[in-house]
């Protein structure tokens, strides 16, 4: 079983963290740091697993991760799962966000948490690898992409042309006309 | 209207969104949590409105918030508000925001169940599928009990997809609901012959998780799983096979027998390094289960161990630290495979990494010898002085102590050295947790190396001289006990006791149960120092020593530990009466009150010893009497040694101290229960000091009080002789005796007796184990003689073996210039750092599935199935189904071993059937129920009986009554179950003529089998011969590039502060397994 995923940056800021056991959220960023404590001491060229994270697991789990540029991919597994068939998961779940997001780097992870999470999805279910081969996990993926765009259909049109406006950096401007004031506006209005 | 929608949409066009959420987060950096506040602020706005849209975008940013850390369970209703939208779009984010902040014991659950079932039966697979990998986070016992049959129906759906994660998801379900196991496993187990490779992936991947927690019950799946090991060509799904197989040999060895030839082969042929590290594990749990009778026995651990070393020599740090795992396995059973191969390990003791060091450390116990263990020890020391965390240090201290002392000291030949590495171990400053441990060695040496003890003394005195108790939160203190004790109890080594004696009178703060020792010890000393005195016939030395002992003690007199005050008092009084046999030749007011005598002791003391020119008769019969007082030498004993020591004439620990009053007031069980909880906590350490200001405060003992003395002044039955008010002693002595007797005195005494029972917890605990191992000391001392004779004989052993020491260790060079120590050890049974017991203990106890062990146990499958068919009326449909699943699945079995072997059919059917009634004898009622049982009992038995088949034939008489016995019992059998009744007993008549020819016929058959085996699993290798080049291609071209992608990032590093732009660097696939 796979008791927690966890991505985090070399500063130990949080991009993705699932857990498959409860732990409320004060406990789940005291998990991430002393995990994040743990990690980010060891050199590039030491070995992917550790031991003996205190809040998470016991000497039943261990830390398997690997470190890919400016992110920590960090599994909490115990021992029923293979050690290094682990390893090779989380080199597929990087190599199906590098496809979703075409050359994938951190900026993508950190806006568009919820897509991780719908990919992860498709690789671990409740702490239990669902699927490893990588072109069924991106068929899965694509047809679910597929079927939000129908239903976003012509009725996202306005939202998405609004988002590529923010996306311009000039939300402030926008609001700085004052368009909330419109509808009052019209609700004053005597017909 | 229409209008108003407009305008709405218009408006919410404006909110935030996600993205908009995360980069205000950037910008606000410096006040991050000011922002998001504000942000909770408009989302709480946000989900206030009507429009579905607004709330999912709401949802989506509070699911982002949550990653960050804050609650956002406030917004549950809203959330489950979302999932119940009809659109795929939004139900994926209100399942996203569920799996992330609800938990099983969600409150809101409750609402979701029929939403969620819904989505479950949609007709769009995604929709059940988010639905699932949702509920997968936060299924409560309720949602599994109401799910089931929904779940269930979604293991035989028509897509892969569903069925995949609703096998998954029905692991879940058993964990929340293990009833739902028994109906359910017929068709789990039909699914690891699905079609769909991903599907029976996921029913390997549930069994196993069951299997491993209760491997036992899985055992009859055996065949099944060697069929997919031996066909299967997917790595994932072989690494769990044969994680499970791992499980599952220690439990028959029979199957380890037939498991190594294939594994062997897979070994061989892999290039898979994960498959092969995972082939070689279970090879080595096949090995340890069958320890002997394999004749290639040891060319599997031959192979085993090369291939590891292959594993430790790779650059790949992974791989090494994974052989030094497998290795650490082997070396608990065949440790001469593993010492080949010390080089290696010693290697590893030096490597960078520490996860890898650790792992050495492990291996450590078994490579060390008498030449190499000082060069060992000091490679250790000098790690520990560079190491920087701590817990690192104290595995390494541990370890030092552990290898030391293995096997009763066998590899020290020096134990002058070997207490010096302890010394310098306290002295490092550590601030490690294992001082109590130091302690108990230095303790141990002492008491059993008597030719060390000089040693001893001399390094004790300077340590309990030098020992600063720094502020950090360690038990290092703990040594000064062991010190003080061994400086008095080995007083007579002492070249300078008077010094030793200044030494331990030094007021410090320490613990009271080392300060008791160390008044204990004082006591010791100062009875040495008066017999030399006697010897020299020094009355002035003597009154003077008296003096300056009774000055000392004042500060130990005035302790606020009760026992060290005890002590103190007791020693003084001691000593007093023998100075007062100085005083009472001069002034007869010798006082009793030394506190005022001592004012002027100085003045007496001076005067007297000009007076006094003879000792007189009485002061020397008391220091004499002193001196027996710690005559005799102690001798180690076993930990356990307590439980071999008879019980008593007539002491029975279950009988009443005082008979436990009868039951009469109403309110009696709850009395019950609330003492029940005292006194166990009571035992707990920490509870019984939390419970008061946990429970009850002042007011409410006050309360309970007065409404205790209105009830006993009511109470006809209240024993108005017994004292009313429950004074220290009463009420200790009845917590004392409150283990045994559970409903002792009425209930309000427990309340009184809760700060009492505080305060005597204390001492018992702190002083623990080592107080209490001396009690036994001084026991074993006056009455175990028989020991000593067994103890004379290991001696003698032991002495036969000396020599040898002294050979080796003269030729070796030394790294320190110290004397050389003979050993002679004087060890009873089992006298060993026990820690093995602890580990496991620990382990249970931390273990979250433990729950699993108890719930999740198959053969009780069968038997409630039979029951819960009457109980669970409100599920019928899962136990129609059930029992389809159940013939079906029979049917597929049958015809599959049909196919596989048409000869052996005849020998085949009747193994089965003996097995089956095997289990029929044992439980008529159960087995007879559930045919599919019988039926995987039947495969693994003809699974495993081709190798033992000649056994089996004598032992398995058949009885044909059992079966009808059974019949009888249940009256609801499907007529597809009644039939194969009448089956089975047709043939047992059958088996029964002919089970005494057919043993031979069995022999030739099983040869056949194994040939057939030995082909197939042949051909499968090849083909993967093929395929691992391939992977092997793959792999390679993964190492460059991820020496790429390492390279890049020390340049991004350098050049840009914010790299959040980089890219991973993993476009190329390099998968090992998949």
């Amino acid at each position: 079983m796979i008791k927690a995923i966890l991505v985090f940056n070399n500063h130990g800021k949080p991009r993705l963290s699932k857990f498959y056991q409860y732990f409320n959220e004060d406990m789940q960023q005291q998990i991430i740091k002393e995990t994040f404590q743990l990690v980010s001491k060891r050199d590039d060229n030491v070995c992917n697993f550790l031991e003996g994270g205190s809040l998470i697991g016991g000497s039943d789990y261990k830390l398997i991760y690997r470190h890919y540029a400016t992110l920590y991919f960090v599994f909490c597994v115990d021992s029923s799962e293979s050690e290094l068939g682990i390893l090779d998961l989380i080199q597929v779940f990087v190599e199906t966000l590098d496809k979703c997001f075409e050359n994938v780097c951190e900026l993508d992870l950190i806006f568009h948490a919820d897509a991780v999470h719908h990919i992860l999805a498709e690789l671990v279910m409740g702490g239990m690898v669902l699927q490893t081969n990588m072109s069924d996990i991106m068929a899965r993926i694509e047809e679910q992409n597929k079927l939000v765009k129908q239903e976003a259909g012509i009725s996202a049109a306005p939202a998405r042309a609004v988002s590529a406006v923010k996306s311009m950096n000039i939300p402030q401007q926008i609001k700085d006309i004052k368009l909330p004031d419109l509808p009052q506006a019209i609700k004053d209005l005597k017909f | 209207m229409a209008l108003k929608k407009v305008k709405g949409n218009f408006e919410r066009m404006f909110d935030k969104n996600l993205t908009d959420l995360v980069r205000g987060i950037r910008n606000n950096k410096d006040n991050e949590a000011k922002y998001i506040s504000q942000c909770i602020e408009e989302i709480k706005q946000e989900l206030r409105q009507d429009n579905i849209n607004v709330k999912c975008n709401a949802v989506a940013k509070l699911t982002y918030i949550q990653m960050l850390g804050y609650d956002i369970s406030w917004a549950g209703f809203n959330i489950i508000e979302v999932m119940s939208s009809s659109r795929f779009t939004c139900k994926r984010i209100g399942y996203l925001a569920a799996s992330q902040c609800f938990h099983p014991d969600s409150e809101l659950l409750m609402l979701t169940t029929n939403m969620i079932r819904k989505d479950l039966n949609s007709q769009n697979q995604y929709d059940a599928g988010v639905a699932l990998s949702g509920l997968s986070c936060f299924i409560s016992p309720d949602l599994s009990r109401d799910l089931a049959n929904d779940i269930m129906t979604l293991m035989s759906s028509t897509k892969p997809y569903l069925r995949m994660k609703a096998v998954l998801m029905m692991y879940k379900v058993f964990l929340r609901y293990p009833e739902a196991l028994k109906p359910a496993f017929p068709k789990l187990k039909e699914k690891l012959e699905d079609p769909d490779p991903g599907v029976q992936s996921a029913a390997v991947n549930v069994v196993c998780e069951l299997a491993r927690k209760n491997p036992k019950n899985y055992l009859p799946l055996a065949p099944v799983f060697f069929k997919l090991m031996t066909t299967s060509t997917n790595n994932w799904m072989l690494i769990k096979i044969i994680k499970l197989f791992g499980a599952l040999t220690p439990l028959e060895p029979r199957l380890g027998k037939k498991l190594i030839e294939p594994l062997t082969n897979l070994i061989h042929s892999t290039s898979a390094m994960s498959l092969l590290y995972e082939c070689i594990n279970t090879v080595i749990a096949v090995l340890i289960s069958i320890s002997s009778g394999m004749p290639n026995h040891s060319a599997s651990i031959q192979l085993c161990v090369q291939k590891l070393r292959i594993l430790i020599e790779d650059s790949d740090q992974n791989l090494k630290y994974l052989g030094l795992l497998a290795m650490s396995k082997i070396l608990k059973t065949h440790p001469k495979s593993v010492q080949a191969h010390k080089d290696l390990i010693l290697a590893c003791l030096d490597d960078k990494d520490e996860s890898i060091r650790l792992r050495a450390l492990d291996l450590l116990y078994g490579m060390v010898s008498k030449k190499n263990l000082m060069e060992i020890v000091k490679r250790l020391l000098g790690h520990m002085e560079r190491a920087e965390g701590s817990n690192y240090r104290d595995e390494l201290l541990y370890k030092v102590i552990e290898i030391c002392s293995q096997s009763s000291y066998l590899y020290v030949t020096n134990f002058e050295w070997y207490l010096t590495v302890l010394v310098e171990l306290i002295q490092l400053e550590a601030g490690s947790k294992h001082g109590r441990l130091i302690a108990e060695q230095l303790l141990d040496v002492a008491i059993r190396v008597p030719v060390v003890r000089q040693f001893a003394v001399k390094e004790m005195t300077n340590l309990l001289d030098t020992f600063s108790i720094s502020s950090q939160s360690n038990s290092m203190y703990e040594v000064l006990y062991a010190a003080a004790w061994i400086v008095g109890e080995f007083s007579n080594e002492l070249e300078d006791a008077e010094h030793t004696l200044n030494i331990l009178l030094r007021p410090r703060q320490v613990p009271g149960h080392i300060q008791s020792v160390f008044v204990q010890n004082v006591v010791k000393l100062f009875t040495r120092l008066a017999t030399t005195c006697l010897e020299n016939e020094d009355p002035e030395g003597l009154v003077r020593l008296c003096n300056h002992v009774l000055e000392k003690l004042q500060d130990f007199n005035s302790s606020d530990d009760i026992e060290v005050q005890e002590r103190a008092n007791s020693a003084c009084i001691l000593i007093e009466m023998l100075r007062a046999q100085f005083n009472d030749g001069d002034d007869g007011n010798a006082s009793c009150n030394h506190q005022v005598d001592f004012i002027g002791s100085d003045d007496t003391a001076t005067e007297s010893h000009r007076r006094i020119s003879a000792i007189p008769t009485l002061a020397i019969e008391i220091v004499q009497e002193m001196a027996l007082l710690f005559a005799g030498d102690l001798i180690p004993v076993a930990p356990k040694a307590q439980r071999k020591v008879p019980l008593p004439d007539g002491l029975d620990l279950d009988e009443w101290i005082n008979p436990p009053p009868e039951d009469d007031t109403d309110e009696s069980s709850h009395d019950e229960k609330e003492e029940l909880f005292i006194s166990s906590s009571a035992q707990l350490e920490e509870g019984g000091k939390r419970r008061p200001s946990d429970e009850l405060t002042p007011e409410q003992i006050e309360r309970q009080r007065m409404q205790r003395m209105i009830e006993q002044s009511n109470n006809p039955h209240y024993l108005k002789s017994s004292p009313s008010t429950p004074d220290v002693d009463s009420s200790h002595a009845r917590s004392l005796s409150s283990n045994n007797s559970q409903h002792n005195a009425d209930q309000y005494d427990n309340i009184d007796d809760i700060p009492i029972a505080e305060l005597s917890l204390d001492i018992p605990l702190k002083v623990g184990t080592t107080k209490r191992s001396d009690q036994y000391l001084l026991q074993e001392k006056a009455s175990s003689k028989e020991k000593k004779k067994h103890k004379k004989s290991k001696k003698s052993k032991k002495s036969k073996s000396k020599p040898t020491y002294n050979s080796t260790s003269e030729s070796e060079d030394d790294p320190k210039p110290m004397h050389f120590v003979n050993t002679t050890l004087d060890m009873p049974e089992g006298v060993s750092l026990s820690d093995g017991d602890d580990k496991d203990g620990k382990f249970d106890s931390d273990d979250p599935h433990r729950a699993l062990d108890i719930e999740l146990d198959i053969p009780d499958l069968e038997e409630p199935k039979y029951r819960s068919n009457k109980k669970d009326s409100t599920e019928p449909e899962l136990f129609e189904k059930e029992k389809k699943s159940r013939s079906t699945s029979q049917s597929t079995t049958h015809k599959k071993e049909k196919k596989k072997d048409k000869d052996k059919n005849k020998e085949n059917e009747k193994e089965k059937h003996k097995s089956s009634h095997k289990k029929s004898k044992k439980s008529t009622a159960t087995t007879a129920t559930n045919n599919n049982d019988v039926n995987s009992a039947n495969l693994l038995g003809t699974f495993l009986e081709e190798l033992q088949a000649p056994i089996n034939i004598s032992n398995t008489l058949v009885h044909p009554t059992s079966n009808t016995e059974a019949s009888t019992i249940l009256s609801t059998l499907d007529t597809a179950q009644e039939k194969r009744k009448k089956h089975h007993k047709s043939h047992s008549h059958k088996s029964q003529s002919t089970s005494s020819t057919s043993a031979k016929e069995l022999k030739n058959v099983q040869q056949n089998n194994d040939n057939e085996l030995l082909e197939s699993s042949s051909k499968t290798t090849s083909m993967k011969k093929k395929k691992d080049k391939k992977e092997k291609d793959h792999h390679h071209h993964h190492h460059k590039d991820k020496k790429k992608s390492s390279h890049h990032h020390h340049k991004s590093s350098v050049v840009a502060a914010n790299d959040y732009e980089e890219a991973l660097g993993i476009s190329t696939p390099s998968k090992e397994i998949f």
